[in-house]
Parts: C-alpha cells; sequence; structure tokens
C-alpha cells in the first residue's frame, strides 16, 4: 500500500483503539522518524526525497493526533463515518443553558466596567475546569468500552461535543479575565 | 610549493559545510574524521564580520575588509542586513532611526538598499558574505564548495526563511537544509552522551533572540517547543550605550564618527563582561570622548533588554508543557551571553547552571557541520526533529485567519483543506496564507496569496479544490492543489508577499554569473597587459643592444611589425588578442634575445679575462 493512503492508526502499526500506550507510541514514533526523515534521504534521488517528505509529514501528522487523546477520538469518529461537525457553538447542551445564561451576563457586565463581574467569573471558571476533569473521566470509560467492545462511537461523539462546548467557554472566560494569557493558552486546547 | 595531497577517497567527494550567518558574524564549519572543525582563512581568523562593502571596481567585498570599510566608507557600505532579510520597508522604519540603512523602496514592497550609486535586496548582500565564506572554505579543504547547511533563528518566518535560501543560491551554494541556530548549538553540544533528558537551549545573538526546549532521546533531538523574538540581540545594548555616547560626547555625528563610536562602546560592553569598570573612549575630529563606564551601571541600563527575553522563555515552557524544575540542562548560545547579568537571570529562571563551556560565538557553526554530515549520511546516529515556530492559516470571511497548521508542530507538518467557488463559471479562487498567533489577518504576517488558476467553470459551490499546505524540513511552505472530482493538478501562483519571486531570483543569479564570467575576463587582460609591458619593455631595451644591429633588416622590421600589432591589442578587453600578440612578439624577438645572451656572455667571458 502507498504510505500516504495509510490511515494514521495503520501507519504506526497500531489497531484502531481509542486507548494507546504514550511510551510504546513515542517509541514507534521514533523509530519511523529515523527511518523516514528527509536528513536521510538528502543524498537520493528526487523521487525517494519526495517519498520520504510525504512519509514523514504524514508521520508527524499522525503523530500529533494519535498522542493527544481527544485529537485521536475525533479522528477515529470520522475515520468511522462519525465526523464531529462544525455546529459545536450553535446547539447549547440542554444541562448547560442556565450556566452559559449567567455567564454571558457576567461577561457583558465586565465588558461594561463592572468589576465585580470577575469574582463571579472566576467561580464560572473554577466550575468550568472541574466540569472538563468529569468529562474526561466519562471520556476514559467510554474509550475503555469501545476498545472491548467496538460500540459507542455515537455516544462519544456527543461526550465530545459537550467538552468542546466547554473548552470554548472556558477560553471565553480566560479572555475576558486576561486577555494577553489567553491568547496564547487558547491554541493549547484547539 | 612541493606539497602533494593524500587521497582518502572519501575526501574528494566535495563537503557539505555549515554555515552560521549571523547578523554581526559569520562562520563557516565542516566534519571531519575528529569533529566538526570551524574554517580559518589564511590569516587564523575564523570569525567573518557580516559586513559588506561596495569596492572601488563595483563589486561587493565582505568580512573584515568591509569592516574597515565601514569607516571609511560608510555609504557605501552595510552591517546587520539579517534584520531586513525578508522584510518590507514598512517593516523597519523603527530600525532606521538607529542604522544608517538607505533604502529606496517603500511600503509593502521588498526592501532595496543603496550602496554607493548602486542598489542591492537584503539577500544579495548576504550571498556577499556567503561567497566570502565559501571562498575560505575551498582554500582551507582544497575543493569546491557547493552545497551547505545554513542556521537561521528558530522564530524566523517563512519570508526570512525563503530569503536566506536565495542568498544560498545567489552564492553558488545548494541549500540542501535550513537548521534552526538553538537546534544546532543542541547538537554541537553533544548532550545525547546523556541517554535521555530535557534540555533548554538559550541563544542570544548579535540581532535575533531565540529559545528552544528539546527532548534528548538517545540520539533523537525532538523540539518541543521554540519561541523568541527576531529583533532583539546585542545590537539592542549597543544601541542604548551608543545614544548615551552620542548624547554626551561632541565627537562629530557624520556617519563616520558615528560609526567609530559604536565601535568605542561595542569594546567597551565586550569588556565589562570580565573587568568591572573600563572606559567608553574615543578621539575622531579633533574631538575626544571618554567616559567611564562600571558593570553595576550597564547591568541596570541593560536590565530591560535582559528581561525581555524571559518572556519568551517562558512561554516557551508553557507551551512545551514543562516546569522550570523539568529542564535539566541548559545551553548558551551567542556572543551577548558572555554578560553576566544575562547568565544570571537564565540561571535563576531554569534553575539550572547554563553550559558555558564552548564558544558561544562558534557553537552554531560547529552545530551546522553536524547537521551536514548526518545529511551527507557520515553522522548515523543523531537526527533532529524540529518544529514550526509559528502557525500557519488562511484569510477567511471577516479578516480572520483559520489556522491549519498550529506552531510547535514538528516539521515536516501538512495540512488539507477544500475551496470552492462563490460565484457562477468562476475561474480563480485566490488563497491568502498568513503566519502568526493572532486571529485578525491585520495582525498576522502576510506570507503570500496562491491564486488557484483554470478552474473548470461550475455552478458556484460545485467545484471542489483540494489545496495541500505543506510546510517543509527547511521550515518553508510548499502549496499544491488538485480537483478533488478529476484528480487533476491544479496551477497555483504564488505571489510571495514579501520575498523575491522565483523569475527574480534567477535574474539575480544570471547576473551573478555575468559578473563573475566578466570578473574573471578583467583580470585575465589585467595579467595579460602586465605580461605585454614586461616583453614590450625588454625589446626596446633589446633594440639598443649591439645584438640589434647583428639582425639582419627583414627580421627587424618582423620584430616593428609585431610590436605595433601588440600596441594596437593593447587596450582591448580581450586577453586572447593581447596574448597571441605577446606569443609573436616572442616568437620573432628569439633570435634577438639570443644574440643578446651570447653578447653578454661574452662581456662576461672578457670580463673575466680582464681580471
Amino acid at each position: 500500500m502507498p504510505i500516504v493512503s495509510k490511515n494514521f492508526f495503520q501507519f504506526f502499526g497500531l489497531e484502531q483503539k481509542l486507548c494507546v500506550d504514550a511510551d510504546a507510541l513515542q517509541k514507534r514514533f521514533y523509530e519511523l522518524s529515523r527511518q523516514w526523515h528527509p536528513d536521510r534521504f538528502s543524498r537520493k534521488s528526487a523521487a525517494e526525497q519526495a517519498e520520504a517528505l510525504e512519509a514523514t509529514s504524514l508521520l508527524n501528522d499522525s503523530y500529533r493526533t494519535l498522542k493527544d487523546p481527544v485529537k485521536r477520538a475525533e479522528y477515529l469518529l470520522k475515520e468511522e463515518g462519525f465526523p464531529i461537525g462544525e455546529q459545536r457553538s450553535k446547539d447549547v447542551p440542554p444541562e448547560l443553558l442556565e450556566e452559559v445564561f449567567e455567564l454571558n451576563m457576567a461577561l457583558e457586565e465586565l465588558k461594561g466596567g463592572d468589576d465585580d463581574a470577575r469574582g463571579q467569573l472566576e467561580s464560572t471558571r473554577i466550575k468550568f475546569v472541574g466540569m472538563q476533569a468529569e468529562i474526561d473521566k466519562q471520556l476514559q470509560s467510554l474509550f475503555a468500552n469501545y476498545d472491548a467492545t467496538t460500540q459507542g462511537l455515537p455516544e462519544i461523539r456527543g461526550v465530545l461535543n459537550r467538552r468542546r462546548y466547554v473548552d470554548n467557554l472556558l477560553r471565553d472566560v480566560d479572555r475576558a479575565l486576561n486577555p494577553a494569557a489567553a491568547a496564547i493558552a487558547v491554541e493549547e486546547r484547539l | 610549493m612541493g606539497t602533494f595531497q593524500i587521497d582518502f577517497g572519501e575526501s574528494r567527494k566535495s563537503k557539505i559545510v555549515g554555515i552560521d550567518l549571523g547578523t554581526t558574524n559569520s562562520l563557516i564549519a565542516y566534519l571531519d574524521l575528529t569533529g566538526p572543525k570551524i574554517v580559518e582563512d589564511h590569516e587564523g581568523q575564523k570569525i567573518v564580520p557580516s559586513v559588506v562593502s561596495l569596492a572601488d571596481n563595483d563589486r561587493l567585498i565582505a568580512g573584515e575588509a568591509a569592516r574597515e570599510m565601514l569607516l571609511t566608507h560608510p555609504e557605501r557600505s552595510i552591517y546587520s542586513v539579517k534584520r531586513l532579510m525578508g522584510r518590507s520597508a514598512s517593516d523597519v522604519q523603527e530600525e532606521l532611526k538607529l542604522f544608517p540603512f538607505r533604502i529606496t523602496s517603500e511600503g509593502d514592497a521588498a526592501i532595496q538598499l543603496k550602496l554607493g550609486n548602486r542598489t542591492f535586496t537584503p539577500p544579495e548582500i548576504s550571498a556577499a558574505v556567503l561567497r566570502k565564506l565559501k571562498d575560505n572554505a575551498e582554500e582551507a579543504l582544497g575543493a569546491p564548495v557547493t552545497e551547505a547547511v545554513i542556521t537561521v533563528p528558530a522564530y524566523f518566518n517563512d519570508a526570512q526563511r525563503q530569503a536566506t535560501k536565495d542568498a544560498g543560491r545567489l552564492a553558488g551554494l545548494e541549500v540542501l537544509r535550513l537548521v534552526n541556530e538553538p537546534t544546532a548549538a543542541s547538537l554541537a553540544y553533544g548532550l545525547d552522551k546523556r541517554k535521555d533528558g530535557i534540555i533548554a537551549v538559550y541563544d542570544f545573538g548579535g540581532g535575533t533572540f531565540d529559545v528552544s526546549i528539546l527532548r534528548l532521546h538517545d540520539g533523537i533531538f525532538e523540539v518541543l517547543a521554540t519561541n523568541g523574538d527576531t529583533h532583539l540581540g546585542g545590537d539592542d545594548i549597543d544601541n542604548l550605550l551608543l545614544r548615551i555616547a552620542l548624547e554626551e560626547s561632541d565627537i562629530p555625528q557624520d556617519s563616520e564618527g558615528v560609526q567609530r563610536l559604536r565601535r568605542a562602546v561595542i569594546k567597551a560592553k565586550e569588556e565589562l563582561s570580565f573587568v568591572p569598570d573600563t572606559k567608553i573612549e574615543l578621539t575622531y575630529g579633533g574631538k575626544t570622548y571618554q567616559r567611564a563606564i562600571n558593570r553595576e551601571l550597564f547591568e541596570r541600563l541593560i536590565a530591560p533588554i535582559v528581561e525581555r527575553t524571559l518572556e519568551p522563555c517562558r512561554s516557551c515552557l508553557a507551551d512545551a508543557k514543562l516546569t522550570p524544575e523539568q529542564i535539566d540542562e541548559v545551553v548558551m548560545v551567542g556572543g551577548s551571553t558572555r554578560i553576566p547579568l544575562v547568565r544570571a537571570a537564565v540561571e535563576r529562571l531554569f534553575k539550572a547552571k547554563p553550559h558555558t563551556e564552548l564558544n558561544p560565538d562558534e557553537v552554531v557553526a560547529l552545530g551546522a557541520a553536524v547537521q551536514a554530515g548526518i545529511l551527507a549520511g557520515d553522522v548515523e546516529d543523531k537526527l533532529l526533529l524540529d518544529v514550526t515556530p509559528l502557525s500557519l492559516g488562511i484569510e477567511t470571511m471577516g479578516g480572520v485567519v483559520s489556522k491549519l497548521i498550529h506552531r510547535n508542530s514538528t516539521i515536516p507538518a501538512s495540512a488539507t483543506e477544500t475551496f470552492t467557488t462563490a460565484v457562477d463559471g468562476q475561474r480563480n479562487v485566490l488563497i491568502h496564507v498568513l503566519q502568526g498567533e493572532r486571529e485578525l489577518v491585520k495582525d498576522c504576517r502576510s506570507l503570500a496569496r496562491f491564486d488557484l488558476k483554470d478552474i473548470e467553470p461550475m455552478m458556484a459551490g460545485y467545484a471542489r479544490i483540494e489545496v495541500r499546505f505543506l510546510i517543509d524540513a527547511n521550515g518553508i511552505l510548499n502549496v499544491t492543489a488538485r480537483d478533488a472530482r478529476t484528480g487533476k493538478e491544479q496551477t497555483v501562483e504564488v505571489k510571495p508577499s514579501y520575498g523575491l519571486t522565483e523569475e527574480q531570483v534567477e535574474g539575480m543569479i544570471r547576473e551573478s554569473l555575468d559578473n563573475a564570467e566578466a570578473d574573471m575576463n578583467e583580470r585575465q587582460v589585467r595579467e595579460a597587459r602586465v605580461e605585454a609591458d614586461n616583453i614590450l619593455a625588454a625589446t626596446e631595451k633589446g633594440q639598443r643592444n649591439d645584438a640589434w644591429e647583428a639582425l639582419t633588416a627583414d627580421e627587424r622590421s618582423q620584430i616593428e611589425a609585431a610590436k605595433r600589432a601588440l600596441l594596437a591589442v593593447y587596450n582591448q578587453p580581450d586577453h586572447r588578442a593581447i596574448n597571441a600578440g605577446i606569443e609573436e612578439l616572442n616568437r620573432v624577438t628569439n633570435k634577438l634575445a639570443e644574440n643578446m645572451m651570447n653578447t653578454a656572455v661574452r662581456g662576461a667571458l672578457k670580463g673575466t679575462k680582464i681580471d
């Protein structure tokens, strides 16, 4: 099979599972880098160089996706025909309706110069961080369940969407509280 | 000379060299059986100042000679050109206040610099430095040098990298790899002796600041994160001191006076790394300036600059998701890390005593030579996995940037986006690519506009053009596109926002080859004329000798004719014609020379008799 048509799991020689041993993944990444990195091909033909460039970019893109549990799950969902979709910011998960309403009020107040809203935002922030931890725990058990039964992808998609929603809320709060630092932090969660 | 070379087989193959093309100084190195070596010129100098001057014959010269010309002919000289690489005139307005650059272009156009009455682009100026390094290496190695690894600041963007690659091509070098300076330095330190660990490289050079954090594992150097400031360096410290000196002294502030003052403050700055007190001293234009400066005052002055380097370090740690305690080793690179205050600040931040064993001016070039060895296949155990320092994105509706490849992604890295048309029958789609971390187009750096051309006309929204953005191992963007329905390759026209187009670079290469030919021809003509002068003088001397009378009338007229013929071509710029004239005169004067020799021998014999 040509290298570029392999999917990320196949490229690493892994079974398509949601729980991955991080150390083994890193070890395999280094091995494949030694095999494919363009530095190893600079005295080779143009065709071999082009293949090495393709293979290494696929390797790096795969590793970036597979080493992050959320990106890994999103990728697997897409491969299995359950894409995460774009409508993430529109539909408020019902259980969050109340928080979102209060949050928007507080954000408006802070923007209007009311510094009392800062305290409220900070407690909202703590709540969201706690929510995230809970979601991650839930995901872990769903991942293990999928690996054992290959069932439950639609449910995982729902939880991932909720996680992303909370992420975006958290970003808004961070940005309101500390505009400069938030710009850096945001990248990491995308 | 009587030397001969021993052929080791492999050694005949031309070496890939490693080049540190610095803001202030440049070095070139290579790898031999004992390790990386810095090339020395015939005077034993390793450092080539990154200064370029336009010499009297309208050719660019670089290095120490240009550094001298910077004092005597500042209007024909330029330094720190690295600060201008891949940038536009409007980008560098601030710099112009303290640097005597004469820029003739305006706004977003690529920079054109005036030297004497000619203009050059920054890559052409850098190419002059590279040519000087290449000449030194060819002399030292006794072989042509055509392939190179060149280092760039880790935080250089795509345009700055492309400009560096262009400079290499203009200097006749195939740039096999651009390597980030801090990463190169980590290779030189041989830290892979420890099997595993996290290292931070703090690289504070003449004009740029970089910090990189790497994970070492069994010879793999994996960069986890990088950060920096491409406009923060020793130059800024010099400018602080220079400003004071300009204010206090009554040294004439013409361009030579300013350059001499600059040298005087740099000397004082360098001394303060080793002694607690010194003086800034200069006599010029009938005036004398003397000012005592101690380390305490110096440190108070530069503290804000040192502080500015710490912020990127903190961001870098955060990006690598590490705390200072997790850093095992810190490596210091760049001349500015000799400053005790800098060392103390770094030690405090990373909570580790920094490595300073290697000469901070040489460590990047040494690392570049190791990387050259990796590319040549001579070094097999080491491998660098570097990252892109800045996120790459495209402009979407409302002037917002949609990020495709995030900063600190291991390179090569790629992303694919599908584009469509907005109007029925639309034939072109324009994609605006940007680099930077901010969300709005106006806050990011425009890299290029890519024009997807010759799209099959169809209803709006039906076209499916798949565009692949690939950042290669040099950190340079490549874009390819194909029609997702037919699989057909799609034409992409690149309009770089700042750099030179492919055609411009090729035009310059042609011109420089023409120049090289012109240079060569000029030299040969000059040599031929010297030889012609010699033979004409010898002939005239012969004509006053008794031997001249011993020739036949025919022989004499042949010599007169050959003399006239040589004088007729003497002023032509054609060394072949001059050489032919010399040969003819040489041939017809053979007998005259023989006669003269005999006369001389007879005279000599007579002389012995008399004695």
